[in-house]
């Protein structure tokens, strides 16, 4: 395959700086600005919801009024003016469309540039794409062929309609709408996402992939992912998102839920690229997200990666709730950091079940003036007998001006459970680099491919696809930061 | 006959320290050259300078390759030059394949000199070709560089490269310590394989035993960070047999 061949010096050549500082010119169809229950209505109306829908929407915005943002993490956040954004932006002709030959060649071109041509990767790499532009599904390939598995891939507005049952037992039965500040913001006003039904006993026969990406200005993007897996069933699920380069911060506050049954397997990949801002930190995605799943039925698994190198600001923690016997999660992460990004991210690993294990591999890389944070939560509940929990977590500083914490929380109730934690904080040693620049790798490929080997143990749980164009990824994420 | 190097009353420092103090040494292209020398004396401290190596501070001097002094060259443009250096201590780089370093050193030069990158698949055969003559296997080569290598091995892995990357001007610091009697003949044989009218090399050894299988044009020992004498093969042997007492020190 031509991607995997291609080496980090002819991406940085091919790409520049910021590969997706592009905007794609679309009339688009959006509410007014502000935030309210009219534009909550809006909203509900404009994706033609049933009466259930809105009045869920409803009760989520009256709690968000209440609540206020969270402020324990390690992230110096400005104040966000809730009514100074768009929240509901649709490219403007989002009409069905039968086939991908309906959809706006503009659109399609904005595709191929951020490296997803449609129509190749539906012969190729047999993987079906519910691309997200800006709020709304536009184009679902694959379709078909999942159905004819069974398998439900669907924009979530069209699940609300078609699959109501589902949607209304499992849409908050992970993550409640008053979990958090930016969870029930979401609930109020999502414009759309994935639906994923997964049934009994089948292996899901391709890779699912959703694209996110933030286009129209100002406008926040929440969308909402709900998959669930039923009895022995399998599911890889894989989210990428991009967003291109503007001043000002945009907000991202995206919803998903995991509902993993009896002996059912989800595993659940992302590789988040959003616009980071610049050198000094202006513009760039506000990346305030709340990723969780439950593992119901026994010997249950759920695994969680993701490679995190863009937004001005990270705070995002998927976790798993691992309420069946022997149930597993997993949390492989990697969190770059570069110029003035803030990263807090990691995972709660909650063990109800008995015989529940967990394992947590953090890799963080602090470069420039940036702040890295690594939070976690391990948390044995009495009735977690015998689970295990092994946490690993990494930390890499390039130059001296940048910063990395892990803050890892322990809560043990239940004394046969066995929690075991390492952590390390290193620099990349100077003898490393030379032996690099000795073989004739200039000083940023270098720093890449030593990056990329300390982030080896996630990255091998990327899909190929996905793996190559991570480590691509981190070589370009990471220019600038020697020298 | 032309000098692919030549090392100009080469002054050094490492920190505040003066390592080398005035080194003059001209090695002509086709040339094999050891250096011999007593622990501390400065070998490995002239292999890193001539690499540019940060830390180590040219004070004066030059260092001349095909002509054109190396002094204001990044340590990664001199080896795409055509310097290489085979360490005394090889580095591992946790998590970092093999393959994919091997071939972004090759790639590098490739296309510094304008060609073509090279492929995973071709890259692959030339390197497990080059390999088996060095006695390295497949696993060595899937695992990450240099790590949980036996010393003999990374040696082995050092010449690997000397060959993918054929530099003009190769130093070899210490390659021979730690190879057991097989690993010497084959690396040496690896090393003869390599020798070339078109390449030079600086041979860093402590053994005589290494120049009966590398025989070089001269031999050089360096102490108190100069060179105090110079000869033939036969001045190894002298070595060998009564040490580096009687090498004048004030000369
Ligand atoms: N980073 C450093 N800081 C201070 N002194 C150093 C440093 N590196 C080398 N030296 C000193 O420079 C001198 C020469 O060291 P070098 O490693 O070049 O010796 P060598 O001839 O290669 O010895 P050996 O035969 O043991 O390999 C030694 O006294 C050493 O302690
Ligand atoms: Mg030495």
């Amino acid at each position: 395959m031509a991607a995997t061949t291609e080496t980090i010096a002819q991406v940085e050549q091919a790409t520049g700086k910021y590969k997706y500082g592009f905007v794609t010119d679309i009339e688009s169809d959006k509410a007014p600005k502000g935030l309210n229950e009219d534009i909550v209505r809006f909203i509900s109306a404009k994706k033609e919801e049933p009466e259930w829908m809105l009045e869920w929407r409803l009760k989520a915005f009256r709690r968000w009024l209440t609540m206020t943002a969270p402020d324990w993490a390690k992230l110096d956040i400005p104040p966000i003016d809730y009514q100074d954004s768009y929240y509901y932006s649709a490219p403007k002709q989002a009409e069905k469309l039968k086939s991908l030959d309906e959809v706006d060649p503009e659109l399609l071109a904005t595709y191929e540039k951020l490296g997803i041509p449609l129509n190749e990767q539906k012969m190729l790499a047999n993987v079906a794409v519910d691309a997200v532009f800006d709020s709304v599904s536009v184009a679902t390939t694959f379709r078909e062929e999942l159905s004819k598995a069974g398998v439900i891939f669907c924009p979530i507005s069209e699940a609300i309609r078609d699959y109501p049952e589902l949607v209304q037992r499992y849409m908050g039965s992970v993550i409640p709408v008053g979990d958090n500040y930016f969870a029930a913001l979401n609930s109020a006003v999502f414009t759309d996402g994935s639906f994923v039904y997964i049934p009994k006993g089948v292996r899901c026969p391709m890779e699912l992939s959703t694209y996110f990406r933030i286009n129209e200005q100002n406008t926040g993007q929440f969308e909402r992912t709900l998959i669930i897996a039923e009895d022995e069933s399998y599911v890889s699920y894989l989210e990428g998102c991009t967003a291109p380069q503007r001043d000002e911060n945009q907000l991202h506050a995206a919803v998903v839920e995991l509902v993993a049954m009896t002996d059912a397997e989800i595993k659940y990949s992302t590789v988040q690229n959003w616009y980071p801002g610049d050198e000094n930190g202006k513009g760039g995605i506000y990346n305030f997200v709340t990723k969780r799943g439950v593992c119901r039925g026994d010997r249950s698994k759920i695994s969680w990666t993701q490679v995190e190198t863009g937004s001005a600001i990270t705070w995002k923690y998927p976790s798993c709730v691992l309420r069946g016997k022997d149930s597993v999660g997993e949390f492989y992460s990697v969190a770059l950091t570069n110029n003035m990004q803030q990263a807090d991210t990691g995972t709660k690993m909650i063990h109800i079940g008995e015989g529940s294990r967990s394992t947590i591999i953090s890799k963080g890389i602090s470069a420039g003036k940036s702040q890295n944070c690594y939070r976690g939560l391990v948390h044995m509940h009495p009735t977690a007998e015998n689970a295990r929990n092994f946490t690993q977590c990494d930390s890499l500083l390039v130059g001296d001006k940048c910063g990395a914490h892990t803050v890892p929380y322990i809560v043990s109730r239940n004394p046969s459970a066995k929690i075991e934690h390492e952590a390390t904080t290193s620099r990349i040693s100077e003898d490393q680099l030379f032996y690099c620049l000795q073989r004739g790798i200039g000083e940023e490929d270098a720093v890449s491919l030593i990056v990329n080997g300390f982030c080896k143990e996630v990255m091998k749980e990327l899909p190929m696809e996905f793996a190559v164009e991570a480590q691509k990824l981190i070589g370009i994420s990471l220019e600038g930061s020697v020298g | 006959m032309t000098a692919l190097l030549e090392i100009r009353d080469l002054h050094a420092s490492v920190g505040d320290k003066p390592i080398l103090k005035g080194i003059n040494l001209t090695i002509n292209t086709g040339e094999v050259h050891a250096i011999m020398g007593p622990n501390g004396s400065g070998k490995s401290t002239m292999s890193y300078v001539l690499a540019g190596r940060d830390g180590y501070k040219v004070t004066g001097g030059d260092i001349l390759m095909k002509g054109e002094s190396l002094l204001e060259m990044e340590p990664d443009e001199r080896a795409r030059a055509g310097m290489f250096l085979a360490f005394q201590y090889p580095v591992e780089l946790p998590g970092v394949g093999g393959m994919s370093f091997l071939r972004a050193a090759v790639n590098a030069r490739r296309v510094e000199a304008g060609e073509e990158e090279i492929d995973q698949l071709g890259f692959v055969k030339i390197v497990r070709e080059k390999a088996k003559l060095l006695g390295i296997s497949d696993d060595m080569l899937k695992r990450a560089v240099n790590v949980g290598f036996s010393g003999g091995e990374k040696k082995r892995y050092e010449i690997l490269q000397m060959a993918l990357l054929e530099p003009s001007m190769a130093v070899l610091d210490e390659t021979d310590s730690g190879l057991d009697v097989d690993a010497l003949r084959i690396v040496s044989e690896g090393v003869n394989l390599l020798r070339d009218p078109g390449r030079a090399m600086l041979v860093i050894t402590h053994y005589q035993r290494l120049l009966n299988h590398i025989v070089p044009d001269q031999v050089h020992i360096l102490a108190g960070g100069k060179i105090r004498k110079s000869g033939g093969k036969e001045l190894a042997l002298e070595v060998e047999e009564s040490g580096y007492a009687g090498i004048d020190d004030a000369a």
